[in-house]
């Protein structure tokens, strides 16, 4: 089995266990950077994937919680290497999917990236400034260690682009459910119910909804049009507030 | 990557410039040999290939072309004077010349560009303008295009440049922009730059992001050059016509580049002219102390370009310094980064404190007060004079420096406070 195909399995197994499949995202090292596997270990209890996010000193398509974990993380010294290391390290088995922007990955170099990744339990990336056009150089590399790169499609993809893109993701299809940047709180437009269901008609692997997604009647309402719910920005606050990650990612699923 | 761009053969950079001077670059993909190419976030995708369909449309619509020109002639006050520095010339033993930008309305050259992406935001139907700026000229230029073509316009600017460029923040309000501003990350430009695609993603439809530099993913780069080219088209004929031929070298500075692409791509065919980009050197060599980018930068991905760029060995962005607001910047247009691959132009860089003496010398003997990103050009040619006697110099004066009276001020009086 590729590595990425154990993203597919996860999350295909508690659709066959009539759940909605639970993606958590945190960045790595935040709030503290020595509790990184701990928090990880925790959330991983209850994601059937988990999502690490690397630190960017410029995340463009995220919004103020992800701004404010990725700028602590790096001034506590989180780094690629690092994450990898500490990855490595560990003992979790739930599949891993580390999100990105391009020049952190560009700086690891692509096939020393690949290498490492692939021996510290990650199974694919997600490059949120990277379209489908320029990605060939990294999913070759991705490619040779049978690593998945996750395609995202949005609301404002066309249905051509977005029939294309659903058949050369890998893993899942992550399904931004808003024109916009990580962690809103707007409520979700109905229409996101319409577009879900359109993505889902060109998808042979699972789908899975994200950004924005804080409350257990969206993940119920996302949970009957899609596979699986990502949940970043409000998982963030409530670590850093200091609340029961673990229940938390437990009472959304209702 | 790197390697491979230092081996260039001879025969690689000769059809490289041949290809930018017949107009083949930016390629399909928008690239500039291995440089360029857009690297958006998939929710721009569409947007921005609807800009690239709306850039040829734009460019081929001979009426909204000759409207466009009309505007920059009575509004814009174009061309802008060719003005032959006496003073400079003098005691620099050189022929100086300088393109006076500082004389376009909104006292720089930005406005070339903002009036022109103002134009072609009225024609994609944009229900308003999104912008970000370092300096504030290219601020305060698209808070003026706006106004002038009619359409609501937001400037991010970090915090850090609200508090030196202050008189432009005013001049924003006045001409009805909402300027927001930007304390996340360095409070600079590239801040801005961050927060205006953030703005961007979230109506990509409606909104027009009109950006203010020869960076930013593919058509953007391409897109200012095309506008800013005036500069340089006007520039070669006027130096012809004053001069009586071309110039031995142009001189201009580089923050994101896009004065200096304007003044030296007319010119890229005329291999008898040198150019030379001066990148600001802030305090000295030093990582962090400077945004010398194509001198101590190596390739990356920044605001959806692939080019040289200020990163540290994680991968992140460099933090910068600059007595300059407008150069202030980590990365560089990718038309810059191939120039200098394939040694078609020169890039050094200039300190804060040669900047500014090359600024009160302009202001004692030309009687023109340059702006200080300029005033980075006007060094650099001066040293470049001093190896080079007696030659032509034709210098993109971008500028004019009343926008940076408050740093000015701090600055004299620092130094009479030493002396
Ligand atoms: C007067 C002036 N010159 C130069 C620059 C640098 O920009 P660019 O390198 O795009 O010309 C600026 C930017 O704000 C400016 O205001």
């Amino acid at each position: 089995m590729q590595l990425h195909q154990k993203i597919s399995v996860a999350l295909n197994a508690a659709t066959a266990a009539g759940r909605v499949g639970l993606v958590p995202f945190v960045t790595a090292g935040y709030p503290i950077k020595d509790e990184f596997i701990k928090v990880l270990s925790e959330i991983c209890k209850d994601g059937d994937v988990v999502e690490v996010g690397v630190p960017f000193s410029d995340p463009m398509a995220d919004g103020i919680t992800i701004q404010r974990s990725s700028h602590s993380a790096i001034e506590q010294g989180v780094t690629l290497n690092w994450i990898i290391d500490q990855l490595a390290a560990s003992d979790i088995d739930t599949p891993i999917v580390l999100m990105s922007y391009l020049n952190p990955l560009l700086a690891y170099g692509y096939e020393a990236l690949a290498a490492d990744a692939a021996k510290a339990g990650v199974c694919g990336f997600i490059v949120p400034d990277l379209p489908w056009e320029e990605s060939e150089h990294l999913r070759a590399a991705l490619e040779t260690q049978g690593l998945g790169l996750v395609q995202l499609v949005t609301p404002a993809t066309p249905e051509d682009r977005l029939e294309m893109l659903c058949k050369v993701s890998q893993g899942f299809i992550y399904a931004v459910t808003v024109t916009g940047v990580t962690g809103g709180d707007q409520s979700m437009p109905a229409e996101v119910v319409d577009y879900l269901d359109v993505v889902k008609r060109h998808a042979s692997i699972p789908v899975c909804a994200g950004f924005g997604v804080r409350e257990p009647s969206q993940v119920a309402m996302l949970g009957k049009h899609a596979d699986g719910v990502i949940v970043g920005s409000a998982l963030l606050e409530k670590i850093e507030s200091g609340e029961d990650a673990a229940a938390f990612l437990r009472g959304l699923q209702g | 990557m790197n390697e491979a761009l230092e081996n260039m053969s001879d025969a690689d950079r000769a059809e490289h410039l041949r290809k930018l001077i017949a107009g083949e670059y930016p390629d399909k993909r928008g690239r500039y040999g291995p440089f360029g190419g857009s690297y958006a976030p998939e929710t721009l995708v569409t947007a921005l290939k609807r800009l690239e369909q709306g850039i040829h449309e734009f460019l081929a619509d001979d009426e909204l072309q000759v409207e466009l020109r009309r505007e920059l002639k009575d509004w814009v006050g174009r061309p802008t004077a060719l003005t032959h520095a006496r003073g400079l010339s003098k005691r620099w033993g050189a022929d100086v010349w300088l393109k006076r930008e500082d004389l376009a309305h909104t006292g720089a050259h930005k406005i070339n560009n903002a009036l022109g992406q103002a134009f072609l935001a009225k024609k994609l139907g944009a229900k308003r303008v999104v912008a970000e700026t370092g300096a504030g000229q290219h601020g305060v230029a698209t808070a003026a295009a706006c106004a002038r073509v009619g359409i609501p316009c937001t400037v991010y600017m970090g915090a850090v440049d609200i508090e030196r460029q202050a008189p432009n923040v005013d001049r924003m309000y006045q001409l009805g922009a909402n300027v927001v501003p930007v304390t996340g990350g360095d409070a600079t430009l590239r801040a801005a730059i961050d927060e205006a695609f953030r703005n961007w993603v979230a109506d990509p439809a409606e909104t027009f992001y009109l950006l203010g530099s020869a960076v930013g993913p593919h058509p953007y780069p391409w897109l200012v050059q095309v506008l800013q080219s005036v500069i340089g088209t006007e520039a070669r004929a006027q130096i012809i016509e004053a001069a009586g031929g071309l110039p031995d070298i142009a001189v201009a500075c580089v923050g994101g580049g896009s004065n200096a692409i304007g003044l030296f791509h007319p010119m890229l065919a005329d291999s008898g002219i040198e150019m030379l980009g001066i990148e600001a050197g802030g305090l000295g060599p030093d990582l962090g102390d400077n945004s010398a980018t194509l001198a101590a930068g190596k390739p990356g991905v920044l605001h959806g370009t692939y080019s040289m760029l200020l990163y540290d060995a994680d991968g992140q962005i460099q933090e910068t310094h600059s007595v300059s607001a407008g150069l202030d910047y980590p990365g560089v247009g990718p038309e810059h980064a191939l120039l200098k691959t394939i040694g078609r132009v020169t890039y050094h860089s200039i300190t804060d404190d040669v900047a500014l003496d090359a600024l009160r010398e302009c202001c004692a003997f030309e009687g023109i007060l340059p702006a200080i990103e300029s005033s980075h050009a006007l060094a650099g040619a001066r040293e470049w004079a001093k190896e080079n006697p007696g030659k032509r110099i034709l210098i993109g004066l971008s500028g004019r420096g009343d926008k940076d009276m408050p740093t000015l001020s701090k600055h004299m009086s620092f130094r009479e406070a030493a002396e």
